[in-house]
């Protein structure tokens, strides 16, 4: 297995490319077999395309299956019916270059900041050397340097969940998910963590899909943001942001702005 | 104390391996390493100098006090030498008898027998713990052979072991083995179903082989748990050696113990056990210090 240090080329021309999904669900049901209880219908029949380099936002109610969506979309797991194709070919194991971030950051507490953002590289049989100095690389893109020989231990959350973040990036996948990253973050924090995955996402083009509690968050982010309803999930809104990019924070209190958010809230809430 | 909240109802409750021995403490278990928060620093806070001074001269104190009692009621009570023998008298027999050779030489054996035990015990309840841990079936299987070869005390199949593997040294191993076996292999099992299914499943994602997943999680963040395993197995494998030699042998410090009390040399009995202790500390020191140098992490 080799794998490319420099980023990828960029993508063919929009017109040659926007068309074909890079990710995409065709009618996936999931349902948790019950063990001593009833079998729970997380999903039913969702489906939905990603295309290359667009970043969609997932939110819904909780427990609408919004983390079974993600990870039936990283093959973590088998859907029930239905299937995931990831460049038109069915998905039936996790892939390098899908990368995937977990609600909570994951980390391995035996092992340094560097030593865990360099894991994926290793696994892969890189030489120590490159893997090195690319993980580091990482590292000052989240802008961990000097923490690189920090354990999980001595980390915020913040810090720990930007190590996931690094850790995810490292072997260069062309798809993120992303499962609440900054659920465990204060408003501050997780306003910051999100401009600085921005940030990430337009230097290195990646596809991103990102579930989320907060409908602000998912409007300043995202290309489109998918509302689900609750269990069984399906899509009940696909919502394009129409805002122009690059985008900050004062854009929230523009009319438009409000506009959106209350369609998101009153499409979640219109249960 | 409180249960380790991974594991699962069928087996008991391990050893944990967070026990501080610099603090003296053995068996207080605590689960700081289940938490994600900096432990409390594990020295204590430098204190005055007398009182430093003071702490470190406990030990000798309490020890030298311990020898004065022991001598004093030997001579109040004007006991004789087979009943019990004073300290001066018990260290002029130490002192012969390693001058002669023979204790070390019998001291050999036995750590031979506790070593080799050790070794075969660990090995096997390791392996077995692995598959109990990754096959629901195996544990289905082994479990009651497993709890009930506990229920057996080691003195009423040690007798069975030496008839059936004769006096020497494979009896005294496998008992010893056999008596190491079931701290390591629920510790081994503990550990192991403590792995995180988070980092099971972040590995999956980025394609990791079963042996990577196993070098690269599971072996470490299974280490603490089956250290503690390895901790209680060291003590134990010294016990089981020396269940051995007192129901058949001809050498070894538990042969040399039970040769002491036919003779009614009370203070070689002594000497032996005392052999037999530093045995046990010298293990126990060492499992400790490599708990010391792989756990270094957690500090
Ligand atoms: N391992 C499991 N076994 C059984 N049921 C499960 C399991 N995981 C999730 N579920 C059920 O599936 C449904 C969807 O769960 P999921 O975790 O996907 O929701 P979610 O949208 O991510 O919720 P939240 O926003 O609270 O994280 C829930 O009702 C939950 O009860
Ligand atoms: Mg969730």
């Amino acid at each position: 297995m080799t794998i490319s240090l420099k980023p990828r080329p960029a993508p063919a021309p929009v017109s040659a490319q926007s068309h074909a999904p890079i990710l995409a669900a065709e009618q996936l049901s999931y349902t948790y077999p019950g063990r001593g209880y009833d079998p729970v219908h997380a999903l039913e029949r969702i489906s939905l395309a990603v295309a290359p380099r667009e970043f969609v936002c997932v939110v819904g109610p909780s427990g609408c299956g919004k983390s079974t969506l993600l990870r039936l979309l990283a093959a973590l797991l088998h859907p029930t019916a239905g299937q995931v194709l990831f460049e038109g070919q069915p998905l039936l194991e996790p892939r390098h270059r899908i990368g995937f971030v977990f609600q909570k950051a994951n980390l391995m507490p035996w092992r340094t900041v560097l030593a865990n953002v360099q894991l994926p590289l290793e696994l892969q049989g890189l030489p120590q050397a490159p893997a090195r100095q690319r993980a580091q690389e990482l590292i000052d893109l989240v802008g961990l340097a000097g923490f690189e020989h920090a354990r999980p231990r001595g980390l915020s959350g913040g810090m720990e969940q930007r190590v996931a973040i690094a850790r995810a990036l490292v072997h260069n996948p062309d798809v993120l998910l992303l499962d609440e990253p900054f659920g465990a973050l204060d408003a501050l924090t997780r306003e910051r963590m999100g401009a600085e995955l921005l940030r990430i996402w337009q230097a290195r083009t990646k596809t991103v899909v990102m579930v989320t509690h907060s409908i602000p968050e998912a409007l300043l982010l995202a290309d489109r943001v998918l509302v689900l309803s609750p269990r069984p999930g399906r899509v009940r809104l696909a919502l394009e942001v129409p805002l122009p990019r690059p985008r900050h924070r004062d854009m929230e209190y523009s009319p438009e702005f409000a506009a959106l958010a209350r369609q998101v809230r009153e499409t979640i809430e219109a249960a | 104390m409180a249960a380790l909240p991974l594991a699962r109802p069928r087996w008991p409750v391990p050893i944990a391996p967070e026990t501080d021995v610099s603090r003296g403490s053995c068996f207080m278990a605590t689960l700081e390493s289940q938490s994600k928060y900096p432990a409390p620093p594990r020295r204590a806070a430098p204190r005055p100098g007398w009182r430093r001074l003071a702490a470190g001269a406990a030990v000798p104190l309490s020890l030298l006090a311990g020898l004065a009692a022991w001598e004093a009621i030997v001579r109040l009570n004007q006991l004789p030498a087979f009943m019990l023998p004073g300290p001066v008298v018990v260290w002029r027999r130490l002192l012969e008898v390693l001058a002669g050779g023979w204790l070390l030489w019998h001291a050999g054996i036995t750590l031979g027998e506790i070593l080799g035990g050790l070794a075969l015990g660990v090995a096997g309840a390791t392996l077995v713990g692995y598959g109990v841990s990754k096959s629901p079936a195996l544990d289905h299987v082994l479990t009651p052979y497993i709890v009930a070869s506990q229920a057996v005390p080691i003195v009423a199949i040690a007798p069975l072991l030496v008839l059936w593997f004769g006096v020497g040294l494979r009896s005294k191993v496998l008992i010893c083995a056999l008596i190491v076996f079931f701290p390591v292999l629920i510790n081994t099992v503990v550990g192991l179903r403590s792995v995180e299914p988070d980092l099971r499943d972040m590995l999956r994602t980025l394609r990791a082989t079963r042996r990577q997943t196993f070098a690269k999680l599971e072996v470490p963040a299974a280490l603490p748990v089956w250290l503690g395993g390895l901790r209680v197995g060291a003590t134990l494998a010294v016990i089981g050696a020396v269940v051995g030699e007192f129901v058949g042998a001809d050498r070894g410090l538990g042969f040399l113990i039970n040769f002491g009390r036919g003779q009614y040399d009370t203070a070689l009995v002594l000497v032996a056990s005392g052999a037999l202790v530093a045995i046990a500390l010298a293990l126990y020191g060492l499992v400790a210090a490599c708990e010391r140098v792989l756990l270094a992490w957690r500090a």
